[in-house]
């Protein structure tokens, strides 16, 4: 047999580690560029710190901050692709107005001068006479400090951003149990925890943390738990998957609870201490405070005393009885929140034999998890020599904490069960005394809040050319504070905040269109969207966003007169806009990632940050917060014009420097003050932007060790979280077992009260608004043929565009350029289907066509794709021959916005609490597609929309480099 | 492998070219060949050189192809482009040699350039046989294999030039001889490379066997790129078959029969029939070098398809 | 010269090694090797109808995933694929030009852009798919472990890492000196069983590959206990004294 060529060795060199730098053909110190700036990406929801290098103003390299705390220096693949982002030919270049029929495409360039004068030549009118028919949407905003507050200075209560169908329901359902929240208010102690179990992370929420966080975990050879239908992503790293079936998550966690405490493995000191196990709740059904908090006459929960009987819960010397019936002063009876809820955790319907199957999951299985993180919780416990001061002025003098953390995303948010499902995780978490403890789930500054945080939602009451007062989105304490007429109907476009989801902290951008459509409750007359792709892959059921935003009165009108929008790209959604207000890319624009809104905290103290234009605009466009300010100050909205008139603000970083929310406090926390020495409230300082540019573009706060743990009940941090204006008073934020406010909506329900639901929805709001978690079958599939419709569906975000739907970039989709259905491998040979096969996706709304794909690693009932791959033809400015268009396509045209007609009104396919979407609750069949029909492309397939002006050629070869060609 | 046309032109021209070179070197200094052999040799080196040609525009800088010459020391490719020109100077002597009838200088010349024909043809063939990823290649039957072939088609192109200037039975014959001799050879190839083992498995490419059996879940990216085209072909098996066949029958033993048949009847029908012959023969080797590619697995494709 | 430089004792070996265990598969490597390389030693790495059908591009590190096993004991792994810069890497010994070469002073293994014919043998003699043509210049490009980095003084000296090292925010990039066994890379390699892609084949690849980790489990055993039996398995509680 011929050999290779034996390996033919130059001369002996005999120095084992010659000069590493004497290849001429290497230029070995090249300076990366001529320019460095730091700036905060964009590119997702993760807000890392990055460092562009540019050359010649051109971009050489991005790369993670190593000093920024958020991603300490790593970068993922999509912020590394973000040339490709900022250089993009779908980027938009000038304004643009509608000459066409809307949906054609066709446009002409039009000035910004000209730009602003139809802006404000349609919203003053409105503002002039009913404010509530602006409904300003703003999509995948980080600037909804900015955002919300012209909103409101607008006068209209139709303000939200996409939170309502992203995560609204880890939002609700930690605010209204622990005062924090996974992901945004609060993160597993990564570099302690023994025990991580991560819900449903659809290589979602958030990035470059959590993969910094499971490197460490792993590093430290702690047990890693995934529970997710899929296992890919973080799922595939895992120590152990739980291929759960989707929606069923709730059962499963209430199952965990059922085995602790059959098993007595509780924290019942954790419990008694922080959280509201041992306050009493009143017994007395059918009366109006049944299963409201027993209190005493300043309002202060009671709890039963061993000695003393019905004293102040807050009592420092409270020794609680945790169980038992117990009557009060006034002769009614009362429980201890302890006691209902072992009585209700406890039944047989949670063991978990009752729920394995449903769940898709082994009893012995789901009994041995509980056992596992009961023998972490309580036989590894983890205490720091870490001296600390609990609000009873008692200095304990080491800090002990159970090492199980919970991470929970999208898998649970985006079930219509998902509120009381991210209770249920909230509520094992204080079962084991793992909040804010070494080792568990870490608040991140500004939180904990007090629970439910802050004022009720603003928006009763708008009238003509006047502002509203306080946040549109916030927080409800009950039926009073929902934002509906006297009649019970909603106030808001959305409906947010009605009796169809009273706790819609988030909006419900999802229902706007459809319900503008049908002018219910009312019709509107702009629609005012930023960044967010509705015509597409934002929407549920594209298809019928696009007929309504289409769709003509018998005069010929639109239903809705006039659509805004502004986006940096050619999307999806542009040609159905009337006005286009092209935005600027991340990297040309000033931003504050603000804490009046989702800064940048960790659970070492408060932070946050801002953008700096790194590259100056090379098209005729304008950052959009700047188009709004200027908006306002033509509008004439008070905040915006001084008292002469004029503008109050000459551009973004003004407003973000000066503007003041209340005295001292302004959208940055950092350098504040004459001299930049203050942080939380401070006066203005001029020189502040620059105090950020010089630091990196973030500012941090350190909390003294002593305020790091336990801060719900920590006197010194609660002292300092006062000063920096963070909570209204240093008092112990006692977590929430039981839940006040929704058992308020409950007894509206059952008939108490002035504020009524109407008569359709008593029974809706009396069943979800359970005072305690439940777990009840996604709506969409209440009374479904399950039988024909036998497999969920989900879809995930693939890494590499997570959070966005970067398909401009020529990088990623050569990564992600189409997508197929996947489904478990048994199933396919089960069903006579094969990898690549064409089949047809049959949901009970709609139908589409795909190619499917088989693995091992996902629960054998579940198919699922990656979300937002395919595109419509012509869009983003690829060619309508893309792949995208071709062998991509959306899961959303088979999810219905609405759920089937139930007690004869027209709910959506949402969370009954919260609004959240329910795109995970999706149920379907797949078939074969005939021989005929085993070709591309996806169905439906939508016919291109005209090219824009100006739209640049497509070239055939893209040699991006910043290295003169030699 | 993908079969670059390019490639498969050069091999088989190339190959035929030197064959008819190696024959004529050796033949027609001892007089076993008819007429002058100048036609010959301008054939041979019209089909080494169209086929060296052929082989440049496979290349993504062909003016630079002049380097190509440098690394002998390593490089097979490097080495048959040394051969292949080094050649040419005994070829020429050769032609000089037969243009002034001079004997001497023919036999010397002819010798040399026959080595360097068979120098040649080993050097292409260690180019392949030199590449372990691919296994259909990295074969011990591949040298002779490229032998032969070179071999056979020289054989059967000196027999037709011989018939037609009137004789040469000794042409003819080698044609035979060698057909049988490649077509045997052919065989034992594919029957080996059908049943031989594969060098590498997507568990050894991936380190994952320990856990299992090892299945490609999502490629790196969902459209080509260039390894994928390269050596990511594929031929059905029932093509390939019937590839085979044909290169078989019309590359092989058509060619071999019509060389018997010109050995029985001699004269203008003997030149007509060995022209076929060569016609085929030329024929059935493009196939069966298009298959010499398009039977190549690569173990990048490992990665890719498992 | 395409001949391989004369082995060593001690000399160094700069390569990779890729934690099977922890990589998560989110392209950051694969990205960021691609942002740095565009403008860096390769430039550039085109783009062929970089917004139309069939997009596809020079990318030196490209990331598969795989499942392993099935059932219970099955596993997804992601798998990034680069260079390995091989210490008998046939690539460089069948380059007829002498462009590809590996450096005696730290055996990365490079391509010569200007004496690169194009002819493409080097990516048919490697096993691995690492030679990525550009088609555009005509040359053959490669991973170079980011040569114009990990020496550059004008870069901080705590970033002279390969692009994709310092990106990855699993942390499952290791770069260093392979022939060292006590640095940091030769002692995770040891530790961790580090293995070589297709052994088989002899090209004795520097880069290491971490197995996917044994799954711990914690294995608690469930307790049977069932103290459902009590009648009112609330009353256990009540008598437990509580303190704050």
């Amino acid at each position: 047999m011929p050999e290779a060529p034996a390996p033919v060795r130059a001369q002996p060199l005999p120095d084992p580690q010659p000069n590493p730098r004497s290849d001429p053909r290497v230029d070995y110190s090249v300076p990366v560029g001529d320019t460095v700036k730091t700036t905060t990406c964009y590119m997702c929801a993760c807000r890392c710190g990055i460092r562009v290098h540019l050359k010649d103003g051109r971009i050489r390299y991005i790369e993670g901050n190593p000093d920024h705390p958020v991603n300490r220096g790593v970068i993922c693949g999509k912020g590394s692709a973000g040339i490709m982002t900022q250089y993009a030919p779908a980027r938009l270049s000038s304004p643009l107005l509608r000459v066409g029929e809307r949906g054609s495409g066709e446009f002409r360039e039009i000035s910004w001068p000209e730009a602003m004068e139809i802006a404000t030549g349609w919203l003053r009118p409105i503002r002039e006479t009913d404010p509530r028919r602006l409904a300003f949407f703003t999509g995948r905003d980080q600037s909804q400090s900015l955002t919300g507050f012209w909103a409101a200075q607008f006068g209209t209560p139709n303000f939200a951003a996409h939170g309502g169908f992203c995560s609204v329901n880890m939002a609700a359902g930690g605010l209204y149990s622990i005062g924090g929240s996974f992901w945004e208010f609060g993160e597993p102690d990564w570099d302690r925890a023994k025990y991580v179990l991560m819900f449903g992370v659809a290589e979602d929420h958030d990035s470059n943390p959590i993969k910094l966080g499971l490197s460490r975990v792993k590093a430290r050879g702690a047990k890693f738990v995934s529970v997710n239908p899929v296992r890919t992503g973080y799922s595939a790293i895992a120590d152990e998957w739980v291929g759960i079936r989707p929606g069923t998550d709730g059962l499963f966690v209430l199952a965990l609870a059922h085995e602790l405490l059959r098993t007595d493995r509780v924290d019942l000191d954790f419990l008694a201490r922080y959280t509201n196990a041992a306050w009493l709740v009143v017994q007395d059904p059918g009366g109006p405070e049944d299963g409201l908090f027993a209190r005493d006459e300043e309002g202060t929960p009671l709890a039963w005393d061993r000695a003393r009987g019905a004293i102040p819960a807050k009592a420092a010397d409270l020794s609680a009885v945790m169980v038992g019936d117990h009557t009060l002063p006034d002769g009614r009876r009362a429980r201890p929140v302890f006691h209902l809820l072992a009585e209700r955790y406890l039944d047989p319907q949670y063991a978990p034999e009752a729920v394995a199957e449903r769940c898709g999951l082994e009893a012995a299985r789901i009994r041995r998890i509980a056992a596992e993180i009961a023998e972490v919780a309580f036989e590894h416990p983890i205490t720091l020599d870490q001296p600390w001061t609990d609000v009873w002025g008692r200095r304990h003098e080491t800090t002990t904490g159970s090492p199980v953390a919970f991470h929970a995303m999208r898998g649970i948010s985006a079930h219509s069960n998902g509120f009381h499902t991210c209770r249920a995780l909230h509520l094992l978490q204080m079962l084991l005394g793992a909040v804010d403890t070494p080792g568990s789930w870490r608040y991140k500054s500004p939180f904990p809040r007090p629970i439910p945080p802050g004022p009720p939602p603003a928006g009763k009451g708008a009238k003509p050319n006047t502002p509203l007062v306080g946040n549109l989105l916030s927080f409800p304490h009950g039926p009073d504070d929902l934002l509906v007429e006297e009649d019970g109907s909603p106030i808001r476009i959305d409906k947010a905040f009605s009796w169809e989801a009273p706790l819609a902290l988030h909006g419900m951008m999802h229902t706007v269109i459809g319900n503008a459509g049908a002018g219910d409750p009312y019709p509107i007359d702009t629609l005012f969207m930023f960044m967010a792709n509705m015509a597409w892959n934002s929407a549920m059921n594209p298809g019928e966003v696009i007929r309504i935003l289409t769709e003509t009165r018998e005069d010929g009108a639109y239903v809705i007169p006039h659509v805004i929008y502004s986006d940096a790209y050619f999307s999806e959604t542009v040609p159905y806009a009337d006005l286009i207000l092209p935005d600027t890319t991340y990297l040309e624009r000033w931003d504050c990632i603000s804490v009046l809104d989702r800064p940048i905290g960790s659970p070492h103290g408060a932070g946050d940050s801002i953008r700096q234009p790194v590259i100056v605009p090379d098209r005729n466009v304008r950052p959009f917060q700047e188009v709004l300010i200027e908006l306002g100050a033509r509008l004439g909205l008070p905040a915006f014009v001084k008292e002469d008139g004029s503008p109050r603000f000459k551009d973004y970083p003004d407003y973000i420097v000066n503007h003041q929310r209340s005295p001292g406090v302004g959208p940055l926390a950092g350098f504040r003050g004459p001299d930049g020495g203050k942080k939380g409230v401070g006066e203005p300082n001029p020189e502040q932007l620059q105090r950020y540019i010089e630091n990196g573009c973030f500012w941090r706060d350190h909390l003294p060790p002593e305020q790091e743990w336990y801060k719900h009940a920590n006197q010194a941090y609660l002292d300092g979280a006062r000063a920096m204006g963070f909570i209204p008073k240093p008092e112990q934020i006692v977590l929430q077992l039981w839940s006040e406010p929704l058992q308020k909506f409950r007894l509206a329900a059952e008939g108490h009260g002035e504020r009524q639901p109407p008569d359709r929805l008593r029974e809706r709001v009396r069943t979800y608004c359970d005072p305690l978690p439940i777990w009840y079958p996604p709506l969409e599939q209440q009374g479904a043929d399950l039988d024909r419709f036998e497999l969920s569906a989900v879809t995930q975000r693939p890494m590499a565009m997570y959070h966005s739907w970067g398909s401009m970039n020529a990088w990623l989709r050569q990564i992600h350029g189409a997508n197929k259905l996947t489904m478990a491998r048994s199933r396919a040979e089960a069903m006579g289907l094969a990898q690549d096969d064409w089949v047809w996706v049959e949901s009970r709304s709609g139908r589409l066509k795909c190619q499917l794909a088989v693995m091992e690693g996902v629960n054998p009932d579940t198919v699922w794709t990656w979300n937002a791959i395919g595109k419509r033809p012509g869009a983003w400015d690829l060619s309508t021959d893309s792949p995208e268009a071709l062998r991509g396509f959306l899961l959303n045209h088979v999810i219905s916005e609405w759920l089937p007609a139930q007690q004869g009104f027209r709910a959506a396919n949402a969370d009954p609490v919260t609004g959240q979407a329910a795109w995970y609750d999706l149920r379907v069949r797949v078939t074969k597609a005939e021989a005929a029909e085993q070709a591309g492309p996806t169905e439906p397939h939508f016919p291109a929309p005209h090219q824009r002006p100006h739209t640049p050629a497509n070239p055939d070869i893209l040699r991006y480099s910043v290295k003169p060609r030699a | 492998m993908n079969p670059a046309g390019s490639i498969v032109f050069f091999t088989t021209a190339s190959g035929a070219g030197y064959g008819l070179l190696f024959w004529l070197g050796l033949l027609r200094p001892l007089g076993l060949v008819p007429g002058q052999g100048l036609v010959a040799l301008a054939l041979a080196l019209l089909l080494i050189t169209a086929g060296l040609l052929s082989s440049t525009l496979h290349l993504g800088n062909p003016q630079r192809a002049w380097r190509a010459v440098s690394q002998w020391r390593s490089s097979w490719l490097s080495r048959e482009g040394v051969a292949a020109i080094l050649t040419y100077i005994p070829a020429l002597l050769l032609g000089l040699a037969l243009w002034v009838d001079a004997p001497a200088l023919a036999l010397a010349a002819g010798l040399l350039a026959a080595a360097g024909a068979v120098a040649t043809v080993y050097c292409t063939a260690m180019i392949y046989a030199s590449l372990k990823p691919i296994r259909q290649w990295h074969h011990p039957l591949v040298v002779p294999g490229y032998l032969a072939l070179s071999a056979f088609s020289g054989a059967v192109l000196l027999a037709m030039l011989a018939a037609f200037a009137g004789g040469g039975a000794v042409p003819a014959l080698l044609a035979i001889l060698t057909g049988a001799g490649a077509l045997l050879l052919k065989r034992a190839y594919w029957q080996a490379i059908d049943t031989a083992p594969p060098i590498a498995t997507i568990e050894s490419a991936t380190t994952l066997g320990f856990i299992g059996k090892t299945r490609p879940l999502e490629p790196p990216h969902t459209e080509q790129n260039y390894l994928l085209r390269e050596m990511g072909f594929r031929i059905a098996r029932k093509h390939a078959a019937k590839l085979r066949l044909i290169a078989q029958g019309a590359g092989f033993a058509l060619p071999v029969l019509l060389a018997l048949l010109a050995l029985l009847l001699g004269g203008m029908p003997a030149a007509l029939a060995l022209s076929l012959g060569a016609v085929l023969a030329l024929g059935g080797l493009l196939i069966e070098r298009w298959l010499m590619f398009a039977e190549a697995t690569h173990t990048v494709m490992l990665y890719y398809r498992g | 010269m395409t001949c391989l430089p004369q082995p060593v004792p001690g000399a160094k070996k700069l390569g990779l090694v890729i934690d099977l265990d922890t990589c998560v598969g989110c392209q950051a490597c694969a990205t960021n090797c691609k942002e740095w390389n565009a403008s860096g030693h390769s430039a550039p790495l085109p783009d062929l109808r970089p917004y139309s059908a069939g997009a596809e591009g020079v990318w030196f590190n490209r990331v598969h995933s795989y499942e392993a096993g099935e059932g219970a004991a099955g596993r997804t792994v992601h798998f990034p694929r680069s260079c390995l810069h091989c210490e008998n890497a046939a690539c460089v010994t069948v380059c007829p030009t002498g462009a590809s070469y590996k450096r005696a002073e730290d055996g990365i293994v490079l391509v010569d852009h200007d004496t690169c014919i194009g002819c493409g043998l080097c990516a048919w003699a490697c096993p691995y798919g690492a030679r990525e043509m550009d088609e555009d210049a005509g040359v053959m490009k490669k991973c170079t472990l980011c040569v114009d980095r990990i020496y550059n003084e004008t870069i901080p000296e705590a970033q002279r890492q390969p692009a994709c090292v310092l990106a990855c925010p699993t942390k499952a990039r290791h770069f260093g000196d392979l022939g060292d066994p006590e640095s940091a890379v030769g002692q995770l390699v040891r530790e961790r069983g580090g293995q070589p892609l297709m052994p088989e084949l002899g090209y004795q690849p520097v880069n290491s590959y971490l197995p996917p980790r044994n799954r711990s489990s914690l294995a608690a055993t469930p307790e049977e206990a069932a103290p459902t039996e009590i009648k009112n398995p609330l009353l256990r509680w009540m008598d437990r004294v509580l303190s704050r």
